[in-house]
């Protein structure tokens, strides 16, 4: 009976944390939504910012982060991508492999404003692409890289042997094996992957922050070298920056839902093809 | 005299500093069937993988002697390891049909080794043909090879192996993943194969050795501790070890 009810305990105590972490979780979503909502519509969307960002919307944000977002996909996808390749499927177990691994690993765990100021060092400076969402989606990529490198990597992993084996037995070469088997048979895991990180890249504000992220633009993004305008900073300018907070507190609110929605859906597709591949298997 | 097709002289292999074989030699006859049998671990598909060179992905492998298919010394370098194995193939122990249809498991190596495009659905249709598979699958090629049952799709593994012409077959405890039934077609199907291709199969299973084989080895501790006629294994071996390992005292 005592051992019962100590079971009942623990049980208790896990089940209330988990709560915990989920009613704060609620909180946050309930706060933003209920204050963001009601700035959002089809103007707030497609507008830009006008009178001094007091009305309008917030149209070069949305296509500053969507166009920041694909510039750190074409850069950091097939780099990472290829990278992991090498590691799980050429490289030998060797002292100078492990030291590289580990480097990735810690370069996951590199605070973001780190990536920014050598994103302006290094692209913004030295290479003088000036502060332009090409410099800026560079230094996104580079921050996702690690990540990507290692989800891929674990997809790879959970691939068996004896898939590679198949076609090596075939008189298949190795690259052709890694092309036409391996890859096509660990992409759902590689998507997953890439997407959960371009989600976490998207609402960054750190990287782009002196890489060419600007407070206003009267128009539009549309050629790379050219500052920009992106949500999390859009949210975070209007949270603190702005001369007359209080009046912009709605359009804060609004961006927030915006942010949210965007890396939700993204979130939503990751865990749909991870859903549809686990029937797969 | 039989003709040989392979051979191994002198081979030792080892995995970093531990020896699997020693200095061992064997001659395998052509379009027979040669059984490797012995305990786990004895090194009986260490042998098996050496000779498609399936150890060249192990870092730590390091193989001494020679390795010969008729006359071609497989382990010089000159010969490119994807055409010795397309001329010795292999079928594993766990079926692993690739995960695309099972039309396109057979032609995805034809493809690689470039055979005429138009002669492919033909060849494919030969093969499974040959492997007593496409009366059950000739409707649905499209479908995806993982669909199958165990059964057929190690089928469909020998009939990608076969398709491809090859001059050897190694089989690596194909059936130890399968029920009677289905092992039963494979032998059946072993027993056909040998007529075109040289057969070399490890197995745990004694009747099954006694059933498909005309020629028995038997390995212990890396060694080859005996090599005769399928009869003379099992109803007179001459080594003490062999005599106890086929009687079930050990292994």
């Amino acid at each position: 009976m005592k051992k019962k009810l100590l079971h009942a305990f623990d049980w208790l105590l896990l089940l209330g944390s988990t709560l915990l972490v989920c009613t704060f979780l609620g909180i946050i979503l309930w706060d933003i939504f209920s204050k963001g909502l009601p700035a959002i519509s089809w103007d707030f969307l497609l507008q830009y910012p006008t009178d001094g960002m007091t009305q309008g919307g917030i149209l070069p944000a949305v296509v500053g982060t969507v166009l920041l977002t694909f510039i750190t996909t074409l850069f950091a996808v097939p780099f990472g991508v290829a990278c992991a390749v090498y590691l799980n499927e050429y490289a030998k177990h060797s002292l100078f492999t492990n030291i590289i691994r580990a480097s990735i690993r810690n370069l996951a765990g590199v605070p973001s404003i780190i990536y920014g100021l050598f994103g302006l060092a290094l692209f913004v400076q030295a290479m003088k692409l000036g502060t332009s969402v090409l410099s800026a989606g560079l230094t996104l990529g580079l921050l996702s890289l690690p990540y990507i490198i290692i989800t891929t990597e674990e997809a790879l992993k959970r691939i068996p042997n004896s898939m590679r084996e198949a076609t090596l037995a075939l008189g298949v070469t190795q690259f052709e094996t890694i092309k036409d088997v391996i890859l096509p048979k660990a992409l759902p895991g590689i998507l997953t992957g890439v997407i959960l990180t371009l989600s976490r890249a998207a609402g960054e504000t750190a990287p782009i922050l002196f890489t060419g992220v600007a407070f206003y633009i009267n128009g539009v993004s549309t050629s790379i070298n050219q500052e920009f305008m992106a949500l999390p900073y859009h949210l975070y300018m209007l949270s603190t920056q702005h001369y007359a907070i209080e009046q912009v507190r709605p359009l804060a609110y609004g961006t927030a839902v915006v942010l949210i929605t965007l890396v939700f859906l993204l979130n939503i597709v990751a865990f749909i093809i991870r859903s549809k591949y686990r029937t797969q298997d | 005299m039989e003709e040989i097709k392979l051979s191994a002289r002198n081979l030792n292999l080892f995995f970093g500093n531990k020896q699997i074989l020693k200095n061992l030699s064997i001659d395998f006859p052509k379009n027979q069937v040669t059984s490797l049998i012995g305990p786990s671990g004895c090194g009986k598909s260490t042998l098996l993988r050496s000779f498609n060179r399936m150890h060249d992905l192990s870092p730590d492998a390091r193989i001494e002697g020679k390795l010969k298919m008729d006359e071609m010394d497989l382990y010089n370098k000159a010969n490119s390891v994807t055409e010795i194995r397309k001329r010795i193939g292999m079928v594993f122990q766990k079926p692993n049909p690739l995960p695309k249809s099972i039309f396109e498991n057979l032609s995805y190596a034809l493809h690689i080794h470039n055979f005429p495009k138009a002669e492919i659905p033909g060849l494919i249709e030969n093969a499974l043909k040959e492997s007593f598979l496409w009366d059950e699958v000739k409707e649905e090629l499209k479908k995806p090879a993982v669909k199958l049952s165990g059964g057929q799709q190690q089928r469909l593994c020998i009939a990608r192996t076969v398709v491809l012409r090859p001059e050897v077959i190694l089989m690596d405890e194909p059936c130890s993943a399968l029920d009677p039934i289905s092992t039963r077609k494979i032998e059946d199907l072993i027993l056909k194969l040998k007529k075109d291709y040289t057969i070399i199969i490890v197995t745990h299973n004694m009747q099954q050795a006694q059933r498909i084989s005309d020629k028995v080895a038997f390995m212990y501790l890396g060694e080859l501790i005996e090599f005769d006629s399928c009869e003379n294994i099992f109803s007179n071996p001459k080594q003490e070890l062999t005599k106890e390992y086929i009687g079930g005292h050990f292994g």
